[in-house]
This record gives structure tokens, C-alpha cells and sequence, in this order.
């Protein structure tokens, strides 16, 4: 079975008709004063589900995290989870859980009180509650710091209080508001792994908020994208990356080439499209454009091959000179000027220690690259 | 930097803290004057320091204004802690300004017109002046610095701490009271203590507020120096000294280890 992506994935309740929704927007706003942060949005997100949502600062998507935990109520729409309208509902009423961006830890508790302050809100028994800490403490792998105070406790340790605290719970969905932002590169990494882990573990549903498209892409089922407090497109990694239904999505992950141009032909296999300077590239899946439209074709860098003679069997190849080359280690980016102005980046992995076509600076180049390797935007 | 002590550095020192400290050095040595007159040394003697205890009258004054103190000083805590929280959380009322002002002015207003006008309010509702219109007016013009205080470390408080709570399920009663209070708790001992050392050496608004039997120590000390020091007040002063100085001392080493066990706290916290 062919897919986009590299990964296989059997967990997809967004593409089964019967799938019963967990969270809920419908057409949902917030309004500041005269700014709005959310703007008629409606967005659906599945039990089990670990959903991400990505954008830049300021583009809604902490408001919409803090509607979701009660801090902030919609001025219009409804929000829904479990068939619930969480409408009225305070903050501390809803079966959510939240682990802040500054991870908000009380100061004046030690680590074991901190995961034991909402099992206490609840009334549960204090044998429980104990069980219940060490349970927590145990996940987190912090059983020896159980009585130090926060201040004590080194910035890892403390994201990991944090969670644990909110995961004490068992909350039906847990909030994340930038988990990772405080931490450093190395020690992200491994948690946004240890992340993954818990979730499945415990089976809850995730909805993480983040600016870090790699923190989302590792982690979440589907992301949505979101800017200006609407969103631009909601699918999985692979499909926001492979197949992007706009130039905003296109370019705001990972790196891309946007070549403007016009769709000059159109058949049921091919399109083909004239750039704005002139090049012709054929696409096998010209998407919603009809002939003559206006559109962007963007592909991406590492689907780009760059040689320095024509291949022979290439469909799309273009011709220009190598203008900039920069050896990463594990693979090379290539700028290209091509004869039109155009420059593209492209970058080869470094799969052989020895390249047989090395391109160095001001070298005539070739670009070429399959059909099916880019996509093409309509907006 | 220059580490050398030159003559200029030397005598400016020495001038200096002559200037804050001379009087205060004087009225410690003679406290402990054998001679009945003040100015003039007559050997050395802890007998004033007995006297002052059988002083009925000044034993009364030092227990009237801790009591003034103790009272005025919970309560103007309590006043201005909510000022403070109301001022800081509620920023979009309507003459926010205005109140903020208003809560802030007596900061500044000069103690005898403070004093004036409650003596003209209380006359007014046919309040008898005594121990109650002294407390009261302690109450009144400690509760701003209370407000100050405690508003200073609000602004810099993280309110997603209240959030979390709230998020974990705690009502915003029970947050206010295990999370919110909990933190801003050493502004709040400090508001109390800068109430309490307010109301203990105030004079004026005492004098204007005061009635028979309620007779602070401030007014006492002032009364009688008006009918000529006695070695006795120095005495009663140096005690007053002692417990100020005791005070801050034991603050300042307090906040000192504080200080110094959060820093290995952190060391320790970095090396995993």
C-alpha cells in the first residue's frame, strides 16, 4: 500500500465516517476587546488522539488551549467534549488537565504535594492519594526527589513535576502548553519521546500547543495548522508536509521552492504548467486547478536532484548555475540559480562518503525531479 | 577597585556614621549614668534600668502601644492585603485610577492633618477618644504601606500558579487561601511589621486621637522630657533600641541563609 510519509499508520479515527467526535469546536470566536484570537473555527479532535496544534506567537492557538481548560469562555460558538457543552463549566468543574508553558509548580509544596494537590480537591482517601503519588513518581522516574521543593530541582525535573501533576488526575484530555519550550535542544528530544511513551501508556487524549513544527511533527497524530486565529489546514505530519493545500502551510513547514506560474494544460494524467519566466514543469496531480488558473508549485528541497549533466530520463529539468553549497554532514544544500533568476534550493543526502558528481560553486547544474514530487497550490 | 583606604575615604566614613549614629551612642552611655543629671557622667550604674520597672506609669504607656500596635497592625494587614489584591486584579473598574490614588495619598499626607481630621471625625460622631480612636487611626494611616507592600510582590506574581490550581479543581476560595496566600505570605509578614513599627513610634496622630488612659509610649517619653530628661527615658530608649536592633538583625541573618541555602539548592539542582 502506498501512503505519504514514510510511516504506516493503523490510528486514524478523522478517516472513519462513524468515528464518534471527543472534543469538539463549532464555530468558535474569542474576542478581545476589538482583537479576535479565534475566528469562527471549528476543529474536531478524537479520543486517544494526540493532536498538536501549530503556529506561530499570537495566532490563537494558546486562547484556544485556554477555552479548552476554562480560563477563557468563546464569545460565540460552543465547545464540546464527550458530547458535553462545556459552556458555564469553571476551570476547576472540567475533566481536564493542564500542564503550563512556565509549568507553574506551587513554590511553597514539596514534588509529592504538588502531585497530590488536585487527588486532594477531589476527595480522595489519603492511602489512595499516596499510592497514587508514588504511581506518578515512579512514571516520571523521580521517586528520590518526592520531598524536594521546586526551586530544588533542575529544569527537566521540574517539566517533569509538571506533568506528572497534571497527569495525576487521569484527566479525559490533557492540555500541554508549550511542554518543551523551557527545556534544551538534547533534552527535548528525549522528551518529546518519553511523551509519546506516556500517552500511549495511560491512553489519554492529548492536545499539545506549539511554535516547533519538529516538536509536532515527532509527536502528534494530526496537527493543525493555524494562523491569525483560523486554521490553514488540519492533517498528519506526512500530509502537512507532502501535501499541503496552501502556500502558507507550504511554506511555514519545512523548507520549500514556490515557483508562480499559470496551468497551461490540463488532462486527466498531467498538467502542465507554465512558470512565470518561462520553464515548463509537468505534474501528475494538478489538484483543484482548472486550466489557465493562477497557481504556485511548490516542491521540496529533497526532492530536488541536482547533477551537473541533463538526465536522460527526466521529465522536469531546468538548467542554471550552482550559486551557493553548503555540506551539512549528513546531506548537502545546493542553492541553483536557474537561467530564468529563479534560485532553488536543493539538498542531496549524503549516502556515500564519496560523491561522484561533485558540484562546487558557479558550476553549470541540472534540477530535476519527478512528477509526482511537488504539489500545487491554488491559494 | 581600589582597595586602599586613603585619608578622604577614612574621614568621610567616620563623619558619616558619627552623623547617624553620635545621638543614638549618646543616649546608650547615658542610660547608664550613675548621676540623676543627664549631661553630666557620674560613674556607671544600671539603676535607671531598675527604676524603669517600677515606673508604673511608663509600664503602662509601652503596654498600651503594644497593644495599639499588635491590634492596629493585623488589621490594617488585613485591609490592606485585600486593597492590594483588589487594586492589582481588577484593573479594569471603572476610577481604578482614582482608588489607587486614593488608597496611596495618605502616604504622603502630612501626619497633623491625618491626625486633625480624625480627631474632627471622631468629635464629630461623638466618638469618646481612648484606646479605640487610637487603634483606629493606626488602622487608618498603616493600612497604605500594608497596600504597598503587598502590591509590589502581586504585580510579580505568576498568576498561572492560581490557574493550576484552579486547573487541578480547586475552587477559587480554597485557591486563594492554599496557593495564592501561601506565596505572597512574606510580603504580608513584612506589611505587618512595617505596620506594627509605624504604630509604635507615632506621636502626632496619637496625640490628636489619644484620650485619658490610653496614653502611648511615644507620648509618654514626650511628656516627660518636657518636664526634663531623666536617665529613666534614656534607659526606657536604649531598651527600645535594643529590641528594634535585635529585630533586624535576625531578619537579616534569616534572609541571609535563606539566600545562601537557595543558591546550593540550585547548585545542587543543576548537577542533576
Amino acid at each position: 500500500m502506498k501512503s505519504l510519509g514514510s510511516i504506516r499508520r493503523d490510528f486514524a479515527p478523522w478517516n472513519d465516517p462513524n468515528a464518534k467526535p471527543y472534543i469538539q469546536f463549532d464555530r468558535v470566536t474569542k474576542k478581545f476587546g476589538d482583537f479576535t484570537a479565534v475566528n469562527n473555527l471549528s476543529l474536531t479532535i478524537f479520543e486517544r488522539e494526540f493532536f498538536a496544534l501549530l503556529g506561530a506567537s499570537g495566532c490563537g492557538k494558546s486562547t484556544l488551549l485556554r477555552m479548552l481548560a476554562g480560563f477563557e469562555e468563546p464569545t460565540a460558538g460552543r465547545i464540546l467534549l464527550d458530547g458535553q457543552d462545556l459552556r458555564g463549566i469553571p476551570p476547576y468543574k472540567r475533566p481536564v488537565n493542564m500542564m503550563f508553558q512556565s509549568y507553574a509548580l506551587f513554590p511553597h509544596m514539596t514534588v509529592e504535594k504538588n502531585i497530590a494537590f488536585g487527588l486532594k480537591q477531589e476527595g480522595m482517601p489519603a492511602p489512595d492519594i499516596e499510592k497514587r503519588v508514588a504511581e506518578m513518581l515512579r512514571l516520571v522516574k523521580l521517586e528520590q526527589f518526592a520531598k524536594r521543593k521546586p526551586h530544588q530541582l533542575s529544569g527537566g525535573q521540574r517539566q517533569r513535576v509538571a506533568l506528572a501533576r497534571s497527569v495525576a488526575k487521569r484527566p479525559k484530555v490533557l492540555l500541554l502548553d508549550e511542554p518543551l519550550g523551557a527545556l534544551d535542544k538534547k533534552l527535548r528530544e528525549e522528551t518529546q519521546f518519553e511523551l509519546m511513551d506516556l500517552q500511549q501508556e495511560l491512553g489519554l487524549t492529548f492536545v499539545v500547543v506549539t511554535h516547533d513544527q519538529e516538536e509536532a511533527m515527532t509527536m502528534a497524530d494530526r496537527i493543525a495548522i493555524m494562523d491569525k486565529g483560523e486554521v490553514m489546514q488540519v492533517a498528519t505530519p506526512a500530509e502537512i508536509y507532502e501535501a499541503p493545500t496552501s502556500r502558507f502551510v507550504a511554506h511555514f513547514v519545512g523548507n520549500v521552492n514556490l515557483f508562480e506560474g499559470r496551468v497551461a494544460e490540463r488532462t486527466a494524467g498531467t498538467t502542465r504548467i507554465t512558470g512565470a519566466t518561462g520553464a515548463e514543469i509537468l505534474v501528475d496531480n494538478g489538484g483543484d486547478a482548472s486550466a489557465g488558473a493562477d497557481i504556485v508549485f511548490a516542491i521540496r528541497p529533497e526532492k530536488i536532484k541536482v547533477s551537473s549533466k541533463k538526465p536522460a530520463d527526466a521529465v522536469n529539468a531546468l538548467e542554471g548555475e550552482v550559486y551557493d553549497v553548503a555540506y551539512l554532514g549528513d546531506m548537502t544544500v545546493y542553492h541553483v540559480r536557474l537561467d530564468d533568476g529563479q534560485i532553488v534550493r536543493a539538498s542531496a543526502l549524503n549516502a556515500a562518503r564519496v560523491s561522484d558528481d561533485p558540484l562546487t560553486w558557479n558550476d553549470r547544474a541540472w534540477v530535476s525531479f519527478r512528477p509526482d514530487a511537488g504539489v500545487v497550490l491554488t491559494r | 577597585m581600589n582597595t586602599t583606604w586613603s585619608r578622604f575615604n577614612i574621614s568621610s566614613i567616620v563623619l558619616g556614621f558619627a552623623f547617624l549614629y553620635l545621638p543614638i551612642v549618646l543616649l546608650i552611655v547615658f542610660s547608664f549614668n550613675e548621676s540623676k543629671l543627664v549631661t553630666v557622667w557620674g560613674g556607671f550604674s544600671t539603676k535607671w534600668y531598675v527604676s524603669l520597672f517600677h515606673n508604673q506609669g511608663l509600664m503602662d504607656a509601652t503596654w498600651v502601644t503594644a497593644r495599639v500596635g499588635v491590634i492596629s497592625a493585623t488589621v490594617a494587614t488585613v485591609l490592606g492585603t485585600l486593597a492590594a489584591i483588589t487594586l492589582t486584579r481588577y484593573t479594569r473598574f471603572k476610577g481604578r485610577v482614582l482608588f489607587s490614588g486614593m488608597v496611596f495619598a495618605p502616604l504622603v499626607m502630612p501626619e497633623v492633618i491625618t491626625g486633625l481630621s480624625l480627631l474632627l471625625l471622631f468629635v464629630a460622631v461623638g466618638l469618646d477618644r481612648g484606646f479605640f480612636t487610637v487603634t483606629l487611626a493606626h488602622i487608618t494611616f498603616t493600612m497604605c504601606f500594608v497596600a504597598v507592600v503587598v502590591q509590589s510582590r502581586l504585580v510579580s506574581f505568576d498568576r498561572s500558579l492560581e490557574e493550576a490550581a484552579m486547573d487541578l479543581g480547586a475552587p477559587p476560595v480554597k485557591t486563594f487561601f492554599q496557593i495564592t496566600l501561601p506565596v505572597i505570605m512574606p510580603a504580608i509578614i513584612s506589611g505587618w511589621m512595617l505596620a506594627f513599627t509605624l504604630s509604635l513610634d507615632d506621636l502626632v496622630i496619637a496625640s490628636f486621637t489619644s484620650g485619658p488612659g490610653a496614653t502611648t509610649l511615644p507620648m509618654k517619653i514626650y511628656s516627660q522630657v518636657r518636664l526634663g530628661v531623666t536617665p529613666e527615658i534614656n534607659a526606657a530608649c536604649t531598651i527600645l533600641i535594643a529590641v528594634v536592633a535585635v529585630g533586624v538583625i535576625i531578619a537579616s541573618i534569616a534572609n541571609k541563609r535563606r539566600e545562601v541555602q537557595r543558591q546550593r539548592d540550585e547548585q545542587a539542582a543543576q548537577r542533576g
